[in-house]
């Protein structure tokens, strides 16, 4: 392989790597919500994606048909709108369920909390992968857009050899990541809303004492968290094929970024999502494709053993 | 304990021949497989147990140790010949390896930081293996010779050999739930700064941990092997196998020997019932039932069917019982501080011991001596590094600067355990007890480090326990205690160490006032007996009926240092930490 013909491949997996890694990095913003917040290792984060997936592509399917809007805008819209439902059926689960086990109630269980809340979350992603499998079906769906066939051109940069492709349904998806990752980093650090929920991620006790209802920011977190992933998940609907199992993919995923960016960083999780966009992209130039993942699982161990706090996040005492 | 160990074991062999009778009577095959699978994964469960039942570290990656072991025998037999016979203790020293390769790097995390960290591992083996291009190897028939490479004609064999060894598998569990291995493991769950403190080699134990788990989990990978024939990287590296070793084991109850056994016995056929009735009918509702069936006992019983009903049970038999009396007797402190001889040989000293927490400096050029058999008090006010002084004398933190030297020897930046193995025995501020073991066990614990056998660290714990007077609440489990009597035991825990110089920080907080006057008379008998004592207090009235000398520490630094009566009459030190209320009060 010559000179150009490197860097050109070199710059289309790194505009790959870029377009994914930024709706990776909303995933992990959900994901970063719920771990910073509450704690909790949700196993379930992947199937809520999933959920929204679904919702994007039932969305999709209903604007289409009703001509609400053409096929070019409609899986975006759609995508959105799985925010707002995942968030109702998050606000639910916690309700219900996980809030049994977490937050006060959890602590109060001492270290056998911590087993009740995996294996809750355990339970729950077996329920919506399994429910998914037969409400869904298992045959793979995909949601069809013209703009995820088609490409702008850059280029020729060097001469007339070095020319990279950027898909526009992917660019598409990749700005509405990260207008979302923004609204909702300016929602936690302006509001009184988001306010609250940093005060009841760093000191529950404190936050209790000081008026705040942590039990609902706890389900505020929850709630929030998966919308956002599930509408990271409503992007990714329209760029491949997808079936209910296709959430366990994604868990290691979301935490590899969420780790890297550090533990409770909202803004360290997007950019742990985007490394790991990138770090997935652009390991196809020097490794074989089945090992695509191998690299991310790998790079997120060598993070996580050397700097536990993130790349992104600040040496931290123990105490 | 032996008694009770004999009677664990009975109850196995009561299990195991259950069990084997009925597997006599399962007919079909489809029966004999399920048979087959509940002890696999019973010995999964055990093998998930013995390392994050016990020590609390939660693995999500067992299934690089099962997967390991699957395809070590699966990869041996159709390469080299070789005999599952000889395969499946392979794949246990296959699991074992990995188990230490990957504890040395994943110890140093903690939490979920670990938990996640495991994850990774099998799944980057997924992809390597199917990267390497076994996608699906399937064991060959053997013709001529089948029971030599573990084929048998009678299905009902692999579930006895199955059922073998899960029965291996619990007496292990057992063995090592009773010895100082399974002590330790159950006090690094529950504190482990404390365990260490108390002389546990934590990081030692662990990785002992981990290379066992490994192993029994490699041997469980090896065996499914042989009973499916085929294995897929997805098969034995998923998510879902790592998954089920944590859910047999959390349904059942965590951290006891019949934990997993409860729950492969429930869950395992109960998800194969529901996947062959209702499979094939609705695709996925059998993944949903479990995981309703998961749900709900979490949310019923958050501890597991085994503790749940153990409480049920203990709850109905204490009704009506008396509530152990509190036995030490409040004594009336009458005779004065002996003052003991200031040329007495150094016990401890610290060498201008210095650290910092970025910008703070916390301790600055301290530089102190402990005599033999003289009680010390450390004073000053909030803030001013007293803990963070006790962190570095027994080695919680290493200090940037200076040295700590115990009888000649420096000590200064060794682990904790071996700084107690030294002599150095300590209390916390915020009493740190083992909350579910009893009291007894608790001070065994802190016993270990000096007593070669588990008999002799027995005795010697309630020996301690006896010098607290403690001796009459030993069963009592150490979270139901009072202040006093947690202080207590953190004393007799510290004590069963055996050592030669103690630290106490602030063990008379939050005490009553003859309570307060019962610990200063045990304080000042221990000194008599010849103990060299540290202690750390707010409480400046009780302290100048306690201490032969006082150092005074502000900002990290020493203020004064002295007889009690010099110290409080500072004025350097009433300004700092007495106060004008002082002066007046005492002028």
């Amino acid at each position: 392989m010559n000179g150009p013909q490197l860097v050109e491949n070199f710059l289309q997996a790194l505009t790959a790597g870029l377009l994914t890694g930024a709706i990776y990095g909303l995933m992990c913003v959900g994901l970063s919500v719920i771990f910073g917040v509450m704690r909790v290792i949700n196993f379930a984060q992947g199937d809520f994606m999933m959920l929204g997936m679904y919702v994007a592509y039932y969305a999709f399917g209903l604007l289409v048909a009703n001509t609400v809007f053409g096929p070019t805008t409609a899986p975006y819209i759609a995508a959105v709108l799985a925010g707002p439902i995942i968030f109702i059926a998050g606000i639910l689960v916690h309700k219900f369920l996980v809030s049994r086990v977490t937050g006060m109630r959890g602590s109060a269980l001492e270290s056998e909390g911590h087993y009740a809340q995996l294996i809750l979350t355990l339970g729950i992603a077996l329920i919506l992968q399994n429910g998914g499998l037969f409400v869904f079906g298992s045959a793979p769906v995909s949601i069809a857009t013209p703009l995820s066939s088609n490409a702008w051109a850059v280029g020729p940069l060097y001469r007339d050899v070095i020319e990279v492709f950027v898909n526009q349904g992917q660019t598409v998806a990749a700005v509405i990541a990260v207008i979302a990752v923004a609204g909702f980093v300016l929602l936690m650090n302006r509001s009184r809303l988001g306010k609250s929920l940093r005060a009841a991620a760093d000191n529950p006790e404190a936050a209790i004492y000081m008026g705040i209802d942590v039990e609902r920011a706890h389900r505020l977190a929850f709630g929030f968290g998966v919308a956002m992933t599930a509408i990271g998940g409503g992007l990714l609907a329209s760029g491949g094929p997808f079936q209910p199992y296709v959430g366990l993919e994604y868990v290691i995923v979301m935490y590899a970024g969420v780790v890297l960016g550090g533990l409770g960083s909202v803004s360290g999780a997007f950019f742990g999502g985007l490394t790991i966009g990138l770090v997935q992209q652009l390991s196809t130039l020097f490794l074989p494709n089945q090992l695509q993942n191998t690299a991310i699982f790998v790079g997120f161990l060598i993070i996580i053993l050397l700097r536990p706090q993130g790349l992104f996040g600040r040496a931290m005492r123990r105490t | 304990m032996r008694t009770d160990l004999r009677r664990q074991i009975l109850w196995i062999a009561a299990f195991g021949t259950a069990y084997a009778v009925a597997t006599a009577f399962a007919q079909n095959s489809y029966y004999q497989l399920i048979m087959t699978v509940v002890p696999v994964w019973g010995v999964m469960g055990l093998a998930w147990n013995l390392l994050s039942g016990y020590s609390g570290f939660v693995s999500f990656g067992h299934a690089a140790f099962f997967g390991l072991g699957a395809y070590f025998v699966a990869l041996a037999q159709i390469k080299w010949g070789l005999s599952p016979w000889l395969g499946i203790p392979g794949a246990g020293v296959i699991g074992a390896l990995a188990g230490l390769l990957v504890g040395v790097p994943t110890f140093r995390l903690r939490g979920h930081y670990f938990a996640l960290a495991m994850l990774a591992y099998p799944l980057a083996l997924l992809y390597v293996f199917e990267w390497l291009g076994y996608q699906e190897l399937t064991l060959p028939m053997e013709r001529t010779n089948p029971i030599a490479y573990m084929q048998f004609e009678d299905h009902r064999i692999y579930a006895w050999l199955a059922l073998a060894l899960m029965v291996g598998a619990m007496v292990l569990t057992s063995l090592v739930e009773r010895s100082r291995f399974g002590m330790s493991l159950v006090a690094i769950k529950q504190d482990e700064a404390a365990a260490e403190a108390a002389g546990i080699r934590t990081l030692t134990w662990k990785l002992r941990a981990i290379t066992l788990s490994g192993a029994m989990a490699g041997i469980a990978g090896g065996f499914y092997a042989v009973v499916l024939l085929v294995v897929t990287p997805p098969a034995v590296f998923g998510m879902l196998v790592s998954a089920q070793a944590l859910i047999v084991t959390m349904f059942g109850g965590v951290g006891t020997l019949w934990g997993p056994v409860i729950g492969s016995v429930v869950l395992v056929p109960l998800s194969e019932f529901l996947h062959a009735r209702l499979g094939n009918i609705i695709p996925g509702i059998q993944g949903v039932v479990y995981g309703i069936a998961i749900v709900v006992v979490t949310l019923l019983a958050p501890e597991g069917i085994f503790w749940k009903s153990k409480d049920v049970l203990r709850r109905r038999a204490t009704l009506g019982m008396p509530k152990p009396a509190d036995a030490a007797k409040s004594a009336v402190v009458t005779e004065l501080p002996v003052r003991r001889n200031e040329h007495a040989a150094v016990m401890l000293e610290a060498h201008n011991v210095s650290k910092a927490f970025g910008g703070l400096k916390a301790v600055q050029d301290v530089s102190i001596q402990v005599f033999k058999g003289e009680i010390l008090g450390i004073i000053g006010p909030n803030g001013a590094g007293k803990t963070t002084f006790f962190n570095l004398l027994n080695g919680f933190i290493s200090p940037d600067q200076g040295r700590v030297v115990l009888e000649g020897q420096d000590i200064a930046g060794k682990k904790p355990y071996e700084i107690c193995d030294a002599g150095v025995g300590r209390t916390f501020q915020v009493v740190r007890p083992f909350r579910r073991m009893t009291v007894l066990e608790n001070v065994i614990v802190g016993a270990y480090v000096h007593t070669p056998s588990d008999r002799a660290a027995r005795e010697t714990a309630e020996d301690a326990l006896a010098r607290v007077g403690l001796n009459d609440v030993a069963q009592t489990l150490a979270g139901s205690l009072s202040n006093k009597q947690l202080r207590l035991l953190e004393i007799a825990r510290a004590l069963a160490g055996k050592p030669k110089v103690l630290l106490l920080d602030e063990t008379l907080a939050g005490l009553g006032s003859s309570e307060v006057e019962e610990v200063i008379t045990l304080v000042r008998k221990l000194a008599a007996q010849g103990m060299t004592i540290v202690i750390i207090e707010h409480t400046m009235q009780a302290m100048v009926r306690l201490v032969d000398r006082f150092i005074v520490l502000n900002g990290g630094a020493v203020l004064a240092q002295g007889q009690p009566a010099d110290v409080t009459r500072d004025p350097a030190v009433i300004d700092a930490y007495l106060g004008k209320r002082w002066r007046v009060a005492n002028a």
